[in-house]
This record gives structure tokens, C-alpha cells and sequence, in this order.
């Protein structure tokens, strides 16, 4: 079968094991389109996609407008800091009078948790999370899977430490659905202020020391520390952050085998992660973005081929 | 469900060997030609193909697969997306003489998105098209091949199955298949 089991990609905890390597495999297609001369396919020229971030990003917007792009997608752009939103509009009206236009998909960022899953309840377009507040963000979860099976052959076995602010992050929780059902081995590892209560309860391993983090690990997927989200203090000082839980090249070097550095962008440098780490070999930050194209192009391509 | 045999191994052997000598004909020291296999079932036949070429000429003709998944015009129209597979051409098509090669030529509709997706990678000098199976009366569009196997009068129902060696078959043999009966 080569077909989703969803309509829509919410979350990673909704799609099966099956569905994440169809997506790889479709991946490793359009991998090899984006490296061509030419690098864009007529697949989805008949359909429209709405990107609509009431949030920030720039990032994964425009990783997003890419493979629509390069999928020959009619694509339009929504930010509700020049929308109607500001003038009181609700989410689903916008989003109606959006569809209203005839567009198939909508790719969507939204600051409060669950709003992809209320307006797939109500709308008949396919959705593409693209962060949900502090709870979902599949297709960078998808493609930071894709980018350790790149880089060391496979996820199955290996040992994932997810490393910072784990509270707040979307990142942090899709990673861990992806890699559990791929049959990684997952550590999250951060102050405990900015560690969730019942994190464990997910089946990773919890751990507050760094060194003992790292020592452990075969791949450090390192997190933004989110500044716009500590509306209260969860620790002193960014520089005691730094201290504590930024990793250096020193670091790096000190342990004993070699570890893969993975960071969801855009990095702090000198907080979590200081530039000589940051631009080092372990680091495949780049071919993260890289991989986040043809995920995102996987995922569009698959989700909209589905004859409704 | 009827099953009627087109050709064996013997026969299969005859015919691609009498597609060589035609491609000899026409390329003759094949300086500057390539051959496309087209995914996911030209590909035995064109790796087949070159090898007999090389024990006739002596020369290694540059072998690329191709995929036309992403350049299918039945997108949305069918219940599952269609599954893509590997392209590989490692060589450039601006300026060659492709040598284009699938197992069976249906409705022409795969040769056409195989035309779209071969322009992604240059502007070739001539594309030419080699099938096994030529199913007569069945084409959508206005495509046809410059070498051919074997021309089968066919019906919409009827289906063409080719089982190769290389494709883990015990033997090389291509069937006819009647669905109604």
C-alpha cells in the first residue's frame, strides 16, 4: 500500500509506523529530485495550498513553500499579523473564507494547542501541522528521524537524547512519538524546571547531568531555549544555562566516541550551543534543512494524492 | 482466469537479440547514445539489453533508470497515490540519443510523462522507444514505438504479464491474461 492512514498529518502520535516509512520512502524520491538541475516536478500543479501561520516562522515556512513550489502547487500565504484576525475574526471563519477560494490543503501554525485538530473536524481540505503551541510539529520531527537514518543507516536501536528546554517544545514531543515508534532509545535531558512532570510516562529515560546525557548517547538533538515562552523564570540566567547544559566543541571532543549534533534551528548560539559545536563535523544541521524540503514534499504529495 | 503464453525463454532470447542487431543498425557505434530503463519493470529489460550490446559491440552504453511517477497526469485520480521509485541517471541527456525502453506499450500514457521527466535532466538530440509488448489498438495518445518485441492484439480487459529472471522468475515468460471469462 502506498497511502497514508490519515487525511491529515495532526500529529505523529496519530499516524502509524508504516505511514513514517512511506513518507521516508517517498522522501528518498524527492532527494534526489532537489539535487537535479531541474529541480521541480508537475505532480500537484492542479492544486492550491494556503500556508496560514498565526505564529512566527520563517524557517519552516518557507521550507514549506519550497516543496509546495517544487511540487508546481499554486500556493498562497496567510500571517496573521496583517490579517483579519486582528479585527476579530475567528479561526474557523478565516479559514472558510480561505477554502471559499478553492484550496485543497492548508498547511497551518497556530499558537494554541489542538487548533489543526478542531478545524479538521470542521473543514473538508486536507491539513499539514506545522506547530500547534507547545504540543505537536511532525514534519520536523519527520525529517530530524530522516536525517539520523541518513546518517547512521537506521533509528532503530539507536540511542536519541533529547536535550533542553522540553516543556515548551513541540520539537521535543513529536521527536519522541517518531522515534518510539521507530525503535529508538530516547533520553530527555534538561533543568528540571523545563522538564514536563510526567515526561516518563512516554517511555523515555530522564536525565539532569549533560556529560552523563551525551556519554550516553549516539545522537544530542539539542533545543532551542525559548525566550519568548518563559514568561517566568525557569532559570537564573541565560549564562547559567549556558554553563550548565551548553555544549561545546570541548564537550564534544572529550567524550569518548563520536556523536551526531542535531538542532531544530534557529540555534542560540553561545546558550545551548556554542559556534565551534555548531559549525563542527558532528553537527548535520544543514542537511536538516535540507531534509526538511523533501519530507515536506513527501508528506504534501502523499497526503494530496488520495483521490477524495 | 485464462492465461495464454506469448513467448518463452528461447523465443525471448531470439527477440531481444534481433532488437539489438536493429539498434546496431541505427546507432552503430552508439558514441553518442544512452539507454533509459523506465521504472519500475523496463529497467530488467534494458539492463538485459545493454549487457547483449556489449558482448555484440564490445562498447558499455551509459544505463539510467527512470522514474515517471511524479509526472503522471492520472495524479488524484486514482484511490492511492502512485509509489515512486528510484531515479538514476548519472549522466547527462542534453545532446544524447536515448534509447528509451519499457516492457509493455499500453495506452502510451507512462512514455509520456517518461518524455516530461526526461527533460528535467537536458534537451536530448532524438529520444527513441524500444517495448517487448506492442498492445495494438489500446493507445490514448499519439505514441509509438521504434522497436518492438512483439505486437499482441489486445482488448482493454486483457492484461500482459511479464515475468523475467532478473525479476526473481524461474523463467523468462510473458502471458497473456484474460480477466473476463
Amino acid at each position: 500500500m502506498s497511502k497514508l492512514s490519515q487525511r491529515h498529518l495532526l500529529g505523529i502520535k496519530n499516524i502509524t509506523t508504516k505511514d513514517i516509512e512511506l513518507i521516508f520512502e517517498t522522501a528518498d524520491n524527492f532527494k534526489e529530485v532537489i539535487n537535479r538541475p531541474i529541480k521541480k516536478v508537475p505532480s500537484l500543479r492542479d492544486i492550491t495550498i494556503a500556508n496560514i501561520f498565526f505564529e512566527n516562522s520563517t524557517r519552516t515556512r518557507l521550507s514549506f513553500e519550497l516543496a509546495e513550489k517544487r511540487l508546481s502547487a499554486d500556493v498562497v500565504n496567510f500571517s496573521a499579523s496583517n490579517s483579519s484576525v486582528k479585527k476579530g475574526e475567528t479561526l474557523l471563519d478565516t479559514v472558510n473564507n480561505i477554502l471559499a477560494m478553492k484550496v485543497d490543503m492548508v498547511v497551518m501554525r497556530h499558537a494554541s494547542v489542538g487548533a489543526p485538530h478542531f478545524l479538521s473536524k470542521h473543514i473538508k481540505a486536507n491539513i499539514v501541522n506545522a506547530g500547534d503551541g507547545t504540543h505537536e510539529h511532525p514534519t520536523q520531527a519527520l525529517l530530524d528521524s530522516y536525517s539520523i537514518r541518513e546518517k547512521l543507516g537506521e533509528v532503530q536501536g539507536k540511542k536519541v537524547a533529547i536535550i533542553g528546554d522540553i516543556l515548551h517544545s513541540r520539537v521535543a514531543l513529536s521527536n519522541i512519538f517518531a522515534l518510539k515508534k521507530l525503535g529508538a532509545k530516547v533520553m530527555v535531558c534538561g533543568p528540571p524546571t523545563l522538564l514536563p512532570k510526567f515526561i516518563s510516562s512516554l517511555g523515555v529515560q530522564v536525565e539532569l547531568d549533560i556529560n552523563k546525557a551525551l556519554a550516553w548517547c549516539d545522537v544530542a538533538n539539542v533545543l532551542r531555549i525559548q525566550l519568548e515562552r518563559q514568561h517566568i523564570k525557569y532559570f537564573p540566567s541565560l549564562r547559567e544555562y549556558s554553563l550548565y547544559y551548553g555544549i561545546t566543541k570541548k564537550i564534544l571532543d572529550n567524550l569518548k566516541k563520536e556523536i551526531v549534533v542535531m538542532h531544530p534551528g534557529p540555534i542560540n548560539r553561545g546558550v545551548e550551543l556554542s559556534s565551534d559545536a555548531a559549525d563542527s563535523q558532528h553537527s548535520i544541521i544543514l542537511d536538516q534543512v535540507q531534509n526538511g524540503v523533501a519530507i515536506r514534499m513527501a508528506v504534501l504529495y502523499l497526503l494530496a494524492g488520495a483521490a477524495n | 482466469m485464462q492465461k495464454k503464453l506469448i513467448l518463452d525463454s528461447d523465443l525471448l532470447d531470439i527477440t531481444l537479440s534481433r532488437l539489438c542487431e536493429q539498434l546496431i543498425e541505427n546507432h552503430g557505434s552508439f558514441e553518442n547514445s544512452v539507454i533509459l530503463g523506465m521504472q519500475p519493470r523496463g529497467i530488467f529489460l534494458a539492463e538485459q539489453i545493454q549487457k547483449k550490446l556489449k558482448e555484440l559491440t564490445k562498447k558499455e552504453i551509459p544505463l539510467g533508470f527512470l522514474d515517471a511517477t511524479f509526472y503522471r497526469d492520472d495524479f488524484r485520480r486514482r484511490d492511492t497515490p502512485a509509489k515512486a521509485s528510484e531515479t538514476r541517471v548519472s549522466f547527462v541527456i542534453e545532446g544524447k540519443l536515448v534509447i528509451l525502453i519499457d516492457d509493455v506499450l499500453f495506452t502510451g500514457r507512462t512514455v509520456r510523462a517518461a518524455l516530461d521527466a526526461m527533460i528535467a535532466f537536458g534537451r536530448p538530440e532524438k529520444v527513441e522507444l524500444l517495448v517487448l509488448v506492442d498492445r495494438t489498438h489500446t493507445r490514448d495518445l499519439p505514441i509509438a514505438a521504434d522497436y518492438v518485441g512483439k505486437y499482441v492484439n489486445t482488448i482493454e480487459s486483457q492484461r500482459v504479464l511479464v515475468e523475467l529472471e532478473a525479476q526473481g522468475y524461474k523463467q523468462n515468460r510473458i502471458w497473456l491474461i484474460n480477466n473476463q471469462d
